[in-house]
């Protein structure tokens, strides 16, 4: 089927494969881009000596939906609502990469109630996305009792994002400056109902699988990597925190409050998929206590700063200040102008270093926006790890290093 | 002395004559370097006392019709120190870079999408093929002359016009 020429998809692969899949000595197998256990539209060229992979061959690509470039044609906070579609599990996560960039660029200031808000719905926003990788981790394993509790709880969450924003997932609830609206007041009792039974929930799920024997079995020493192969491949987040690098950047370099709150980061240092698993449970619990400290400390006060210059004034003030309906009427038909100048702002999302890269020139609307993505950088690592492994390995590999397409390909 | 200014320090000394410029924006130091230095400053910023080890971040600007019309943004981040060091590499149309997948192997995917959405070609990369668009696709999305596309609404009025252009599929 295949001649000396590998033509795979309309371009010439046959540099990347060994001599024996020219031959036809090995057998080359498409993991195409619709699978049930591809976690999205990812495209896997797998080489095959029976059942043991010579060669992996990652081709991504197919959710680029060119959110970079469309930013370039809008406002900045145009451009803020195409932040939730990228990693979709980390919606707030992106909105405040975006915002504090956007922050650090023209000097907005973000009042202590915001911060501390913000944190709180990122860290909820963590364990909501370590649930559905959970979920999904375990229902590619064959677990799949384990899908069904995850979302279960994960429900929980959607209903306390929709109660501050009205939406579930897409909320563009962060904005530059602060938070779109103030907190209803029924958010302490629900956030607090759903701390009681979280901990309970997530010794339920380790009780499930920690010591499972089969999940054990299809995980201990699978997709192993070392620290420095981890650091050289770029690997972020869970992946490298379980290799044994303790590279965190809420603690590293603490963004909108981090410092003051009182976590830990798990760190393992066998590097595989189950050490993987290990740390992501981990940090669930780690998160539990960060929503807490958060939820005691929550200051009073304006819930997004007052600089009429890039935050709107609120309805009421119209009637009654005219500088108030300037502000407003050149916000809405001009927008605010960004300093000529670029910043790069990571923060730590749950799959790892999420960067926003700002370059602004003068206008309303972005020079240059670019989101250096944590799944994109760590399915780089996917053919070092999962080279001399099974095939049945390769399912596990991948919902281990927890790539979301959106975050991939934007 | 801080980790990031010795491996500034060492920069300067062994590798100076590249660096063009020295500027910073919100106190965060950023680089210009000449594009035939880029692997020996990585080198240089990797192994010296500043062990600059992670390649946070590789992308590219466009400056169209400014010249030169690229910008090409390297992040540095040395894992256990909280400081970032930016380099900048500013190119014209069709000058070709080094790949510093030699020094930091996670470059090689951030070149490649460079290469796809911008067009910038890479030295001695080893795989230097387009990664987010299809293989057969021309052109360089990223790129300011490259238009947003997009479908052209088809009202009443316009329904023949644009009835004339589309492409339909094939009976």
């Amino acid at each position: 089927m295949y001649g000396p020429e590998l033509d795979v998809g309309k371009s010439n692969l046959s540099h990347l494969f060994s001599e024996r899949a020219l031959t036809g000595e090995t057998m080359i197998l498409n993991m195409g881009p619709q699978h049930p256990s591809t976690h999205g539209v990812l495209r896997i060229v797998l080489e095959l000596d029976g059942e043991e992979i010579i060669t992996c061959i990652p081709d991504i690509g197919f959710l680029h939906s060119g959110i970079e470039k469309n930013m370039e044609a809008k406002r900045y906070e145009q451009a803020l609502v195409m932040t939730d579609r990228m990693d979709y599990l980390n919606n707030l996560g992106n909105n405040l990469a975006f915002c504090l960039a956007l922050e650090k660029l023209v000097g907005l200031d973000v009042p202590p109630r915001a911060q501390v808000v913000r944190v709180l719905l990122a860290e909820l926003q963590r364990i909501s996305s370590h649930l559905v990788w959970l979920g999904t981790h375990a229902n590619d394993l064959a677990a799949m009792s384990m899908l069904l509790y995850c979302f279960r709880e994960r429900e929980l969450i959607l209903d306390i994002f929709e109660l501050v924003s009205g939406q579930r997932m897409m909320t563009s609830y962060f904005r530059p400056g602060g938070l779109w609206r103030d907190l209803p007041p029924e958010f302490e009792d629900t956030v607090r109902a759903f701390l009681k039974i979280f901990p309970g929930r997530v010794d339920e799920y380790e009780g499930l699988l920690t010591h499972n024997p089969l999940y054990v079995e299809r995980t201990k020493g699978i997709g192993a990597i070392s620290a420095e192969d981890a650091l050289n491949l770029g690997l972020t987040g869970p992946p490298l925190r379980a290799a044994g690098v303790p590279l965190d950047l809420r603690k590293m370099r603490p963004y909108s409050g981090y410092e003051t709150y009182d976590f830990d980061v798990p760190v393992d240092d066998r590097g595989d998929t189950y050490a993987r698993y290990i740390v992501r449970i981990e940090e669930m619990r780690q998160s539990v206590r960060i929503v807490e400290q958060a939820l005691d400390k929550l200051p009073d006060g304006p819930f997004r700063s007052s600089n009429r210059k890039f935050v709107p004034p609120p309805r009421s003030e119209l009637g009654r200040s005219m500088e108030a309906v300037i502000h407003h009427f050149k916000l809405w038909t001009e927008g605010f102008k960004a300093p000529k100048g670029s910043v790069y702002m990571p923060v730590e999302s749950p799959r790892g270093i999420l960067g926003c890269f700002m370059e602004g020139d003068g206008t309303a609307k972005p020079l240059r926006v670019h989101f250096r993505t944590p799944s994109f950088a760590n399915l780089q690592a996917l053919p070092a790890m999962s080279e001399g492994h099974l095939v049945a390995d390769m399912v596990a590999i991948i919902s281990s290093l927890d790539p979301v397409l959106g975050d991939v390909d934007r | 002395m801080k980790p990031i200014e010795e491996g500034i320090k060492h920069l300067r000394e062994q590798a100076g004559n590249y660096v063009r410029k020295e500027t910073t924006f919100l106190d965060s130091p950023a680089f210009e370097i000449a594009a035939e230095g880029i692997v020996e400053v990585c080198r240089n910023l990797n192994e010296g006392p500043g062990k600059f080890d992670f390649l946070a971040a590789l992308t590219a600007v466009d400056y169209f019709p400014d010249r030169p019309r690229f910008k090409v943004v390297y992040e540095l981040l040395n894992s256990s120190q909280p400081d970032l060091l930016r380099l900048e590499v500013l190119l014209d149309e069709s000058e070709e870079l080094d790949s510093i997948s030699a020094v930091f192997p996670n470059a090689n995917w951030h070149e490649r999408e460079v290469w796809d959405m911008f067009g910038i070609p890479f030295r001695n990369h080893s795989d230097l093929r387009r990664i987010l668009m299809p293989q057969d696709w021309v052109g360089h999305p990223l790129r300011k002359d490259y238009p947003l596309g997009y479908e052209e609404v088809q009202f009443s009025f316009n329904f023949d016009e644009i009835d004339r252009r589309k492409r339909y599929a094939k009976e």
